[in-house]
C-alpha cells in the first residue's frame, strides 16, 4: 500500500513535468505575447520589458530557467498583475475556489447518490420521471443560465421578504456560499444522479444482492453493504477529476457571484497570454488533478477489495 | 485493504456467468418487494438527513476558513451613520504604481488616493491641486506648490517628489507604457529611448515648492496633461524602500490624495478611507468608499443594486426595460471614446484601394447601428474621429467645425465599387477579412456589418473573431482588411485623437500614411494659437472622411442608476471617472 | 401376450429439438425489445424528426443571416401591421431666440409633437425656458407622475436656442412619455419638467417594404397604406433574424458536433479504457498517466494551436479541427470511467468462467466486458451531448469554431441569456431544442441499454 502510493506519487511528478513542458511550448507557439497591449509600445520599451521578464533569451534557455524556478517552488511574477507573484495568486485564491469546490462537490455527491438511488428504486415510476426531467433540464441548460437565474431569484427573494435573507453576491460568510455552491454543483449532481441510477440498476439485479436478499439479510444492510457500496464505484471514479474540474472551472459562477476564486485567473490568463500565470495555474491544476486521481484510486481499493492496486 | 469485510467479495464469487438465465427471483419483484424496499426508502431518508446535516456542518466549518480570504462583511449601498458608500469594481487594478498604470480602473483608484499638480473639478475645469498656481510659456512651465500638501505619513509633498516620479516613468528600465505622455518635457523622449541619462530630464526642483519644467516644444495643453496619473508624485525614499513592490498592496503605497487604501483583498475588496493628511480634507464628505465586490458581470452588479448593496450600477440595452419598470431615474454618460471601423491601408491589402473604401463608407449608416443594434442611450452615432465633447476655440470643437455630412448612398457606392474592381482587376472581389474581438458587443456589430456589406454592396466579408492577444497580434502584423477598433482620450485636447493616424504613431494599426495629414498633425502639436490648431484638426477631420481612413461608428456612452441618496458623483470623459471625492450622502 | 402391443416402438420424433419459434439473433431480439419500449420508441421518432428538421428544414426557410431590422427581438405572434411612410429625411429642428433671465428655471410651457410619432422617428419641440443653458430629454414607458420617474435620458441639448429633439432610438410601437428638463449654466438639472405623451405607430418605407418582399414594387404602395411585416413564426433575434431558420441552420452545426464528437471521444475512451483496465499492470499505469496528462492541458491554448496546425485562416469555419481537438482533449474522462468498470468486471465470476471455457481476450472484452459497461457509457454520452454543444458555442464565441453568421443552438443560447428577462423566446427556443435532443437521446439510450442488456431482459 505504501509502496504503491510512493510509486504513484513519483509517476505523478513525472506527469506534472510533462504537463508543464507541453504547456510551456504550446504557450510560446501561440501568436501574440503578454507584452502586447491596447496601446502600442515603442521598440525600446518592448526590449526593456522583454529583458525584465527574460523573454529575450532563446526558448530552450527560458524553459530550463523556468523549470529550475518551478522546482524551487517559484512560479514567477504575473504579466497582467505586475507586482503579484503567481505563488501569491494561487495562495490567495485557491482556498476560495477549494471551499466553493468542496461544498459544490459535497452537495453534488450527496444529491447525486441520494437521487440516483431513489430513481433506481422507483424505476419508471413518478419519482424517477420527475428527477429524470430535472436532470435533463440540469444538463441541457448551461451553468451560466442557472447562475443568472439563481441570482435573480435571490434578489426577488430578498425583495419579497424586505430584508436580506441571502446575499446576492460577494464572499466571506456562510450565507455567501449557499447559492454559488448549489449552482456550481448542479451539473455534476445531475451527472452523478444518472450515473448512480445506472450502476444501481445493475447492482440490484446482480446475483450477490439476490443472494443476500434470499439469505434474509436486513434491507438496510443490503442497501449499505452491497448495493450502495458497489454502485458508488463509478461515482467515485468521476469524483476525483470532478473535484479538480469544479474547483478550477467555476469561472462563470465566480464572475456572477463576485467570488475571488482562482477560476477567473485560469480563463483570463489564456486570453491575456499571461505566460507565468498560465504555467502556474496549469501546473498547479495538473498536480491537484493527479493528486485527486491518486486519492480516488486509493479509495477505490478501500471500497472494492476486488480491485487490486498493484 | 484489510478493513473491508469479506461479505461483498464472497457474494461476487457466487455471481456466475449464467446470471442471464435465472429467471425466478427478480421477475416477481412486484408488490412484495416494494414493501421491503419502502424500508430502504426511509433508510434513504435518514441517510439524506444525516448527509444534509454533515453538509451544513461542513459549510459552517468552511465559512470560518473563508473569512480569511473573503471580502468580509459588506454594508449597505449608502450608510449615513458611518459615511460609507459601497460599490462594485469591474476588475481589480493590476497594481497602483502611477508610473506604470495603464488601465482605467487603476486611473480611477489612483485619482482618489493621489493628487497631481492640478485636478479636474466637478464641472471638469482644471483647478489647483498640489500646485497653487503655475505659469506656462513657450519653453517653460513653473509650478508653485502649496506648502500644506502632505503625504499620508505626514511629510510634505515637494517638487522633488514630482521630479522623482517623472524620472522613474521615463527611465528605460521602468518600461512604462505611458512614458510617451511625458514627451513634451524636454529630453523625455531621449531619456526614455536610452540616449540621455535620466538626470537630463527637463524637470527640476528649484526649491521644495517650486517645480520648473523645460518644454521640448511649445505646447498649448500642458496644464491639462499634468492632471494625468503618470504625472502624479512619488516619494523617493518610500519608493526605494519597497523593493520593487511599490503599489502592490495598501502598505506599499504612500498617499497624497483625498483617500487612502485601508484594505485590499485581491479579487474581492478594495476599501478606501478618508485621508486626514489631505490638504483640502474639508472638500471630502465621505468617510469611506468600499469597493466590496469585484465583478465584470453587469447583471450581477445590477442585482446588487436592486438588493441595496451597491450605490451605482451600469445598465445595458437588455436591462433598460426592467430599470424603467422599477421607475428608477437613469443617468447617461458619455465616456469620451470613439469607436470605428479601421481599414488596413497596407499596400498589399485590397482596402488600400480608396474606391473600395469609399464604396464601403457609403453603405454604412452609424445612426442605424446606434439606434437599432446598440440601442443604448448615451451612445451617439459616430460622425468624426473627434468626439462631440472636445473643446474648440471658444465652444465645442464640433459645433465650430462640424463633421463632414454623411449620407448612405447605395447607387454611388456601387459606382465606387465598380471602379475599385477595375483598378484591382478582380471580379468578383475575394472576401474581405473583418477582424473582431471576442465580446458580445463586437460580435453583434460585426454580424450586423457583415449583412450590411452583403445586402447593400454584394460584398462578401468574413468575420475573424480573435481573443484579445491574438487580435492584437493580427492587428500589429496587419492581417486584416477591416477591424473594429476604438480610441479613448488621454487628455482633454483634440490632439489625443488628432495624431492617431500620423504615419509615425504606433497605434495607427492600419498603417495609414499621408504626408498631408502628418503636416497638419505637426501644426496642431506645435502651434500655440487655438484658431490655427483647431483649423488643423478640422483639416484632419476632413482628410479622414474624404480618404475614408476610418468609418466612425459611435461615441460610446453608458446608462447607469445611482442610489438617490448618493449625491455629488462626477462622471467625466478625461480624468478620474467616476469621481467620488466630492460625493456625499443626502438625508433620506 | 400383447406385450408387443403394450410396448409399441416409439416413432422417432426428429423434430423434438426444433425451436418452435423463429430463432432470434442478439440484435433482432434487441430491436424487438426496443420496439416494445414505448418511451424509447417515441424518442426514436423524435431523433428521426430532428434529423428531418436538420437536413430538410433549411431548404424551406430563408437564409439565417437576413436581418429584419424593423422587427428586432420580436416574440412569436407579435403584431405585424405597419404603415407606409416616406423615407427618412433629417430634421433641422426648431431654434428660437433666447431670452436671458435670472431666478430659478421654470418648466417649459408646453411640448408639441411634430408630425406623427412613428417607429422611424418622434419629433418634438417645446417652449423655450428663459435663462436655460440647455435641456435634457427623457423618455419613459409610463407616466413620470407621481414620483418623478422620468425614465431614461436620451440626450442633452446643449445649445440654449435649440428647443427641439428628434428621437430615433429603438422606438417600438406603443406609448411613450417624453419629458424635458431645463439645465442651468453648469449643466445641472432644474427640479421641473414638462411631459409629452405620444403613441408611436409602426411604419416602414416603401423601399424597405419592397426589399423585404412585402409588395411587388414601390408603385403599389402609397404613403399611409397598411402592410403586414414579414411573418416570423418563432419570432426574431437581436438582429431581426428569423428564429426558425436560425434554429434549423443551427441544428446542422449543433447536432453534428453534439452527436459526432461525443460518439467519437467515447469510442476512443472505451477502447483506451478497456485496454488499460483489461491489460492492467504497467501498461495500465502508463496509459492512465497519459490520460491524466491530457486532462490537465489547458483546453483553450491547445484549441488555438490546433487551429494553427490545421492552417485555418481567420474568418473560416473550422468544424473538422474543432471536432478533432474536442475528441483529442475530451476522451480521458470516458476512458477513466470505462477502465474503472472494467477493473471491477474483470474480477466477476462470469469472466473467470468464460476464461475457463477458453474464451479469447477480444471475445472477453467485446462480449462480456464492454456490454456490461454500457450503462455508464450511455450516461456519459447523454451528458457529453449538451456539453459538446456548449463547447462549440464557447469556441465559436471566441472565434475558434464556426464562423458567423452561421448559427448554432449553443451560441443562440449564449446570446439569448442576455435578453432572458425581456425577450425570453431568444433563450427558450434554442434551450428547448437542446433539451429535446438530450431527452430523446437519453430515453433512447435507456431503451437501448435495456434492450441490449441481457440481465434486464429477465425483469420484464
Amino acid at each position: 500500500m505504501i509502496r504503491y502510493t510512493v510509486i504513484r506519487l513519483i509517476q505523478g511528478v513525472i506527469t506534472v513535468w510533462f504537463i508543464a513542458t507541453a504547456t510551456f511550448f504550446a504557450m510560446h507557439a501561440v501568436p501574440g505575447d503578454p507584452l502586447m497591449n491596447d496601446k502600442a509600445i515603442s521598440e525600446e520599451i518592448r526590449r526593456n520589458l522583454e529583458a525584465q521578464y527574460g523573454l529575450d533569451k532563446p526558448l530552450p534557455v527560458q524553459y530550463v530557467i523556468y523549470i529550475g524556478n518551478m522546482l524551487k517552488g517559484d512560479f514567477g511574477i504575473s504579466f497582467a498583475q505586475e507586482n503579484r507573484s503567481v505563488n501569491d495568486i494561487i495562495r490567495e485564491h485557491f482556498p476560495v475556489s477549494a471551499i466553493l469546490g468542496i461544498l459544490a462537490i459535497t452537495f453534488a455527491g450527496l444529491g447525486g447518490i441520494l437521487f440516483g438511488a431513489l430513481t433506481a428504486r422507483y424505476r419508471n415510476k413518478m419519482p424517477d420521471i420527475v428527477i429524470m426531467f430535472l436532470v435533463i433540464l440540469g444538463i441541457s441548460v448551461p451553468s451560466f443560465v442557472f447562475a443568472a437565474l439563481g441570482q435573480f431569484a435571490l434578489v426577488n427573494l430578498n425583495a419579497f421578504f424586505g430584508t436580506s435573507i441571502l446575499p446576492v453576491a460577494g464572499w466571506g460568510t456562510l450565507s455567501h456560499m449557499i447559492a454559488p455552491s448549489l449552482v456550481l454543483g448542479l451539473g455534476t449532481m445531475a451527472f452523478l444522479t444518472r450515473l448512480m441510477r445506472s450502476s444501481m440498476l445493475e447492482i440490484v439485479s446482480s446475483d450477490y444482492v439476490r443472494t443476500a436478499r434470499s439469505k434474509g439479510l436486513p434491507t438496510t444492510r443490503i442497501f449499505l453493504r452491497h448495493e450502495l457500496r458497489n454502485a458508488i464505484l463509478p461515482v467515485v471514479t468521476v469524483l476525483g477529476p470532478s473535484i479538480a474540474a469544479i474547483t478550477t472551472g467555476g469561472f462563470v459562477v465566480e464572475l456572477v457571484f463576485a467570488i475571488p476564486g482562482l477560476g477567473r485567473y485560469f480563463v483570463q490568463a489564456v486570453q491575456q497570454l499571461d505566460y507565468t500565470v498560465i504555467m502556474g495555474t496549469t501546473v498547479f491544476y495538473g498536480a491537484f488533478l493527479v493528486f485527486m486521481v491518486i486519492v480516488v484510486d486509493l479509495l477505490y481499493g478501500l471500497i472494492d477489495p476486488r480491485v487490486r492496486l498493484e | 485493504m484489510s478493513t473491508t469485510s469479506s461479505d461483498s467479495a464472497g457474494a461476487s464469487g457466487r455471481a456466475v456467468a449464467g446470471a442471464v438465465g435465472i429467471a425466478g427471483a427478480p421477475t416477481d419483484q412486484g408488490s412484495g418487494k416494494g414493501i421491503a424496499w419502502l424500508g430502504e426508502g426511509s433508510q434513504l431518508f435518514i441517510l439524506s438527513v444525516l448527509g444534509i446535516g454533515a453538509f451544513v456542518l461542513l459549510m459552517m466549518l468552511l465559512s470560518f476558513v473563508s473569512e480569511m480570504f473573503g471580502g468580509g462583511g459588506a454594508g449597505e449601498a449608502v450608510d449615513p451613520g458611518t459615511g460609507t458608500i459601497t460599490l462594485a469594481l469591474s476588475t481589480e487594478p493590476p497594481q497602483l504604481d502611477s508610473t506604470r498604470a495603464t488601465d482605467m480602473v487603476s486611473g480611477q483608484i489612483l485619482g482618489h488616493v493621489m493628487e497631481g499638480l492640478v485636478r479636474y473639478d466637478e464641472f471638469n475645469r482644471i483647478v489647483p491641486g498640489v500646485a497653487e498656481r503655475w505659469e506656462i510659456d513657450e519653453s517653460e512651465a513653473v509650478f508653485h506648490l502649496r506648502d500644506d500638501s502632505r503625504w499620508s505619513d505626514g511629510t510634505p509633498v515637494t517638487a522633488h517628489d514630482f521630479v522623482f516620479a517623472w524620472r522613474t516613468a521615463v527611465e528605460p528600465e521602468t518600461a512604462s507604457e505611458y512614458a510617451f505622455i511625458l514627451y513634451p518635457i524636454k529630453n523625455a523622449r531621449a531619456v526614455n529611448e536610452g540616449d540621455l541619462p535620466v538626470t537630463a530630464l527637463g524637470a527640476t526642483a528649484v526649491d521644495d515648492h517650486t517645480l520648473a519644467v523645460q518644454l521640448e516644444r511649445p505646447i498649448g495643453y500642458f496644464d491639462k496633461l499634468v492632471a494625468f496619473p503618470t504625472y502624479y508624485p512619488i516619494k523617493q525614499d518610500f519608493y526605494e524602500g519597497r523593493d520593487g513592490r511599490y503599489g502592490a498592496d495598501p502598505e506599499d503605497l504612500l498617499y497624497n490624495g483625498p483617500f487612502a487604501i485601508e484594505r485590499w483583498v485581491h479579487g474581492a475588496q478594495l476599501r478606501m478611507t478618508r485621508n486626514d493628511e489631505y490638504w483640502a480634507r474639508d472638500r471630502i464628505h465621505l468617510n469611506a468608499i468600499d469597493y466590496a465586490y469585484i465583478t465584470s458581470d453587469v447583471n450581477a452588479t445590477l442585482n446588487l443594486f436592486k438588493d441595496g448593496k451597491v450605490a451605482i450600477a451600469s445598465l445595458d440595452a437588455e436591462t433598460l426595460h426592467d430599470a424603467l419598470e422599477q421607475r428608477w431615474k437613469l443617468e447617461r454618460f458619455n465616456d469620451g471614446s470613439v469607436f470605428f471601423i479601421e481599414f488596413n491601408h497596407r499596400p498589399e491589402r485590397l482596402t488600400h484601394n480608396r474606391n473600395l473604401r469609399k464604396a464601403i463608407q457609403l453603405v454604412v449608416d452609424p445612426a442605424e447601428l446606434v439606434y437599432k443594434v446598440i440601442k443604448l442611450p448615451g451612445n451617439t452615432p459616430g460622425e468624426s474621429l473627434f468626439p462631440v465633447w472636445l473643446k474648440g476655440v471658444n465652444g465645442y470643437f464640433r459645433q465650430e467645425y462640424p463633421a463632414p455630412e454623411h449620407r448612405v448612398d447605395i447607387a454611388r457606392a456601387h459606382d465606387y465599387l465598380t471602379r475599385a474592381r477595375q483598378e484591382l482587376g478582380l471580379d468578383p472581389l475575394p472576401p474581405l477579412i473583418f477582424l473582431s474581438g471576442d465580446n458580445p458587443a463586437a460580435n453583434k456589430q460585426s454580424e450586423y456589418f457583415q449583412e450590411v456589406f452583403a445586402s447593400r454592396l454584394g460584398l462578401e466579408v468574413k468575420i475573424d473573431r480573435q481573443i484579445f492577444k491574438q487580435r492584437l497580434a493580427k492587428m500589429t502584423a496587419g492581417e486584416f482588411d477591416m477591424v473594429l477598433a476604438g480610441w479613448g482620450p488621454d487628455y482633454a485636447d483634440p490632439l489625443t485623437f488628432g495624431d492617431l493616424f500620423a504615419s509615425w504613431n504606433k497605434n495607427n494599426r492600419g498603417a495609414y500614411v499621408n504626408p498631408e495629414l502628418d503636416a497638419w498633425v505637426e501644426v496642431a502639436q506645435s502651434s500655440l494659437v487655438p484658431e490655427e490648431r483647431m483649423q488643423a484638426f478640422d483639416e484632419i477631420q476632413k482628410i479622414i472622411y474624404d480618404d475614408a481612413v476610418i468609418l466612425p461608428n459611435y461615441e460610446r456612452g453608458s446608462v447607469f442608476v445611482r442610489n438617490p441618496r448618493l449625491k455629488g458623483v462626477v462622471r467625466r470623459a478625461v480624468g478620474t471617472d467616476p469621481d467620488y471625492t466630492g460625493a456625499y450622502i443626502a438625508d433620506g | 401376450m400383447n406385450t408387443a402391443l403394450s410396448f409399441a416402438p416409439v416413432v422417432a420424433e426428429r423434430d423434438v429439438e426444433v425451436i418452435s419459434r423463429p430463432s432470434l439473433s442478439y440484435w433482432r431480439d434487441a430491436w424487438i425489445r426496443l420496439k416494445a419500449n414505448r418511451r424509447a420508441l417515441v424518442s426514436l421518432y423524435i431523433v428521426i424528426a430532428l434529423g428531418v428538421f436538420t437536413v430538410f428544414g433549411p431548404l424551406f426557410v430563408p437564409s439565417a443571416s437576413i436581418q429584419d431590422l424593423d422587427q428586432i427581438s420580436s416574440p412569436p405572434g407579435a403584431d405585424r401591421s405597419a404603415f407606409i411612410v416616406p423615407p427618412y429625411v433629417p430634421w433641422s429642428g426648431v431654434t428660437v431666440n433666447v431670452r436671458d433671465a435670472q431666478g430659478p428655471l421654470e418648466a417649459p410651457g408646453s411640448m408639441t409633437l411634430v408630425g406623427e410619432a412613428t417607429t422611424q422617428a418622434v419629433r418634438m419641440f417645446w417652449d423655450p425656458v428663459p435663462g436655460a443653458h440647455g435641456y435634457r430629454v427623457y423618455r419613459n414607458i409610463a407616466h413620470p407622475a407621481p414620483d418623478d420617474a422620468l425614465g431614461m435620458p436620451l440626450a442633452d441639448v446643449l445649445n440654449p436656442s435649440r428647443v427641439s429633439f428628434e428621437d430615433r432610438l429603438d422606438i417600438k410601437p406603443g406609448e411613450y412619455f417624453y419629458s424635458v428638463v431645463p439645465l442651468d449654466m453648469n449643466g445641472v438639472e432644474a427640479p421641473v419638467y414638462t411631459t409629452l405623451d405620444v403613441r408611436a405607430i409602426r411604419v416602414i418605407t416603401a423601399d424597405e417594404a419592397v426589399k423585404r418582399g412585402l409588395a411587388e414594387s414601390v408603385a403599389d404602395l402609397a404613403v399611409g397604406d397598411e402592410v403586414k411585416l414579414k411573418l416570423h413564426v418563432l419570432g426574431t433575434d437581436y438582429l431581426g433574424r428569423d428564429m426558425l431558420s436560425r434554429l434549423m441552420h443551427g441544428a446542422r452545426v449543433s447536432l453534428f458536433i453534439g452527436i459526432v464528437a461525443p460518439f467519437l471521444f467515447i469510442l476512443v475512451g472505451i477502447l483506451y479504457g478497456s485496454a488499460a483496465g483489461f491489460v492492467g499492470g504497467r501498461v495500465d499505469q502508463v496509459l492512465m498517466r497519459f490520460a491524466d496528462f491530457v486532462v490537465a492541458l489547458p483546453f483553450l491554448l491547445f484549441m488555438i494551436l490546433f487551429r494553427i496546425l490545421f492552417k485555418i485562416e481567420g474568418g473560416d469555419s473550422g468544424i473538422a479541427p474543432m471536432l478533432i481537438a474536442m475528441v483529442i482533449l475530451s476522451w480521458p474522462a470516458a476512458a477513466r470511467l470505462v477502465r474503472g468498470q472494467i477493473l471491477q468486471i474483470r474480477e466477476e465470476g462470469y469472466i473467470s468462467a468464460s476464461r475457463l471455457l477458453g474464451a479469447k481476450t477480444p471475445y472477453l472484452v467485446l462480449r462480456h466486458m464492454i456490454p456490461n459497461t454500457m450503462g455508464v457509457i450511455l450516461v456519459t454520452i447523454t451528458f457529453a451531448v449538451p456539453s459538446a454543444i456548449f463547447t462549440e458555442a464557447f469556441l465559436s464565441f471566441i472565434g475558434m469554431g464556426v464562423a458567423p453568421p452561421t448559427p448554432s443552438w449553443g451560441s443562440m443560447c449564449n446570446e439569448g441569456l442576455k435578453t432572458m428577462l425581456t425577450h425570453p423566446h431568444e433563450l427558450i427556443f434554442p434551450a428547448l431544442f437542446i433539451s429535446i435532443t438530450v431527452l430523446a437521446f437519453n430515453l433512447l439510450g435507456d431503451g437501448l441499454r435495456d434492450a441490449l442488456d441481457a440481465r434486464m431482459r429477465s425483469q420484464e
